[in-house]
């Protein structure tokens, strides 16, 4: 490296470096990412030797078959309870950084977050109505990936019939929807107060799975929305310049925020059915990424993916083990840890938006 | 050769007619400057050609519509220079000139080596070489208004759009901008359109002039055609003496109805 440097032009003409995700910050960030992971699969109830589950999980490579895995019943904890739980934690805390950062990137409003359009609100009372109906509870999750979906499309046809192309039409309208959906949600709930600690536990947001089936449902729409919107990382910086001047560099502005809003809505629908409303995430996440990193969308975005889905396998294993046996609603703990930290950052960074 | 024809173009915004039945012929490698007072349609007639306002009528770059083209091909036949143009956070000289490039990128994909080349070769050409990893939002009114250029530049546009490129800019660094610019219309073969406020220097850059007064042409020609104090008086309502400098360029030089406070002999100023 460094004699490659010295045989550079010299400094007068400095070379010309493009940003890119800084390497540093890939490497540490990959690295945290793996820690937290062994640590949501190590710690519980049942504490797994960190040494058995490294075995077992590197004995998933085809080929390999090293001795010293765990006992059966630790193997069974491992995959059948804690795998499950800790990747979902990683797909849904993953989903709600980008979602959060793609919002923040088509409305340049620092603000926005995943649920700013109507999604939480739409799965709330979908979610809310499957409860209690008293049906299945399998129907939860789909009742709020149909509400949070149908809740952006209700924003989106709202917002376009109102305002034509401003962006601050789209948001009010998603203002609008979301109280509506919120207030019949409230309606329902006051005539059902025999499920309220249902709906409310719903909707304070938990990582409660009963095995794989839920992280295969939700799998492919949040791979498809995550890819959708970090194939868009440059042309999220182009429309920083806003959409008039993005349109003159060859960049239609609406369409790219209708194709980011409509893969950001998916995979949050999907994230929301199996997890809840968990808070905050979406919209701290992107931003410390951004004050610590640099706001290019190539850095925010693959580093968003790797931070939220840290955070929130810590936030679910802290979720499940202070108040032990019980378990805390995670976006309780996501909020509680995170708003701090956030405030620590947003005080020792320069950067304003 | 004519690289932009305007025929017959009109815009409505809002339910108002802002502009209304112009038509101009821009030859290749010329500078036409769009003039009027506030309000006129000169921004509007600017966006219309780089597509960002519908219109009836046609504009067509080389004889090709610009109503045809997708964004990306508008793109690479206009390239504009914003009135007040965006400053984003956290983004570099180099990646600012590098948005020019977005015509070329692959919709999904990232800038090539030839990409990096033409910004490079820019960066030298407008002196930002070694601006290039500073903060836009660090940047001086004309070092940012260089930078704007030469991300118009990088889009290797044959038209060039400029709407009150000088409007935050101080009398020398204005100067500045718009001699480079002409210095790189020359070079280049560029063809430009600009809107400007000050008639003194839209007179002093302009091979042709437009007065456009309420969506539509009211006068057009050299500067000593459009610049007189009449069409002034009538369509700005300001009093002015229209001198000739000695090297043949017109002065508008705008007059108090009453003496500033103190001084009585106005006739000084010539």
């Amino acid at each position: 490296m460094s004699s490659a440097a010295r045989s550079e032009p010299d400094t007068a003409t400095p070379t010309l470096r493009p940003v890119r995700l800084p390497r540093r910050w890939l490497v540490g960030s990959l690295a945290l990412l793996v820690a937290a992971v062994l640590l949501g699969l190590t710690v519980g109830p049942a504490g797994l030797p960190l040494r058995g589950v490294v075995t077992e999980i590197v004995n998933l490579v085809p080929g390999v078959d090293l001795a010293g895995g765990l006992d059966d019943r630790e193997a069974a904890v491992l995959w059948q309870l804690r795998a499950p739980r800790v990747v979902l934690g990683l797909m849904v805390g993953a989903m709600l950084a980008l979602a959060g950062a793609g919002y923040q990137g088509v409305f340049r409003n620092p603000l926005a977050d995943p649920y700013l359009l109507g999604v939480a609100a739409g799965a709330g009372l979908g979610a809310t109505f499957a409860i209690v109906s008293g049906g299945s509870r399998l129907l939860v999750p789909l009742a709020a990936f149909t509400g949070g979906v149908l809740g952006v499309a209700a924003t989106y046809a709202l917002g376009r019939g109102v305002g034509g192309r401003s962006t601050n039409s789209l948001i009010l309208a998603g203002v609008a929807v979301a109280a509506f959906l919120t207030s019949v949600q409230t309606y329902v709930n006051q005539r059902n107060t025999d499920s309220l600690r249902e709906v409310y536990g719903w909707i304070l947001g938990r990582l409660l799975t009963a095995g794989w089936d839920e992280v295969l449902a939700v799998l492919p729409y949040i791979a498809v929305s995550a890819i959708v919107i970090l194939a868009h990382r440059r042309l999220l910086d182009v429309l920083s310049v806003g959409p008039d001047e993005a349109g003159t560099l060859g960049v239609p502005a609406a369409r790219v925020r209708l194709v980011v809003v409509l893969a950001a809505t998916l995979g949050t629908a999907a994230a929301v059915s199996v997890s809840g409303l968990i808070g905050f995430v979406g919209i701290v996440v992107p931003h410390i990424v951004r004050m610590l990193a640099g706001s290019s969308y190539r850095i925010v975005l693959p580093l968003a993916a790797a931070v939220g889905a840290t955070f929130l396998v810590v936030a679910d294993l802290v979720a499940r083990t202070v108040v032990s046996p019980g378990e805390l609603p995670v976006g309780v703990v996501t909020a509680f840890v995170g708003a701090p930290f956030f405030t620590l950052v947003l005080r020792s960074s320069r950067r304003s938006w | 050769m004519t690289a932009l024809t305007v025929d017959g173009v009109g815009v409505t915004l809002l339910e108002r007619r802002v502009v209304d039945d112009v038509s101009l012929g821009v030859p290749a490698g010329t500078w036409l400057t769009l003039v009027g007072p506030n309000g006129a349609g000169k921004s509007t007639l600017l966006r219309a050609v780089s597509g960002a306002v519908t219109h009836t009528g046609t504009i067509a770059f080389d004889g090709v519509e610009v109503a045809r083209l997708r964004s990306r091909e508008r793109a690479r036949q206009v390239a504009v220079v914003p009135q007040d143009p965006a400053r984003p956070d956290g983004m570099t000289v180099l990646d600012y000139v590098l948005l020019g490039r977005t015509p070329y990128v692959p919709y999904l994909g990232t800038e090539s080596a030839e990409d990096l080349a033409v910004a490079g070769e820019l960066l030298d050409t407008l002196e930002l070489r070694s601006l290039s990893g500073r903060m836009v939002t660090e940047l001086s009114g004309g070092e940012f208004q260089r930078a704007v250029l030469a991300r118009a530049l990088a889009q290797q546009a044959p038209v060039l759009l400029l709407d009150e490129p000088t409007s935050s800019l101080d009398l020398g660094h204005a100067q500045q901008v718009l001699e480079l610019v002409d210095e790189l219309r020359s070079s280049r073969g560029l063809t430009v359109v600009s809107a400007l406020h000050d008639l003194t220097t839209a007179g002093q850059f302009a091979d042709h002039l437009v007065l456009l007064v309420d969506g539509r042409v009211v006068a057009q020609g050299s500067a000593q055609e459009v610049l007189t104090e009449e069409l002034i008086r009538e369509h700005y309502g300001a009093r002015v003496r229209v001198v000739t400098d000695p090297q043949g360029g017109v002065v508008v030089v705008p007059l108090r109805s009453r003496p500033a406070g103190g001084i009585r002999d106005v006739g000084g100023v010539a």
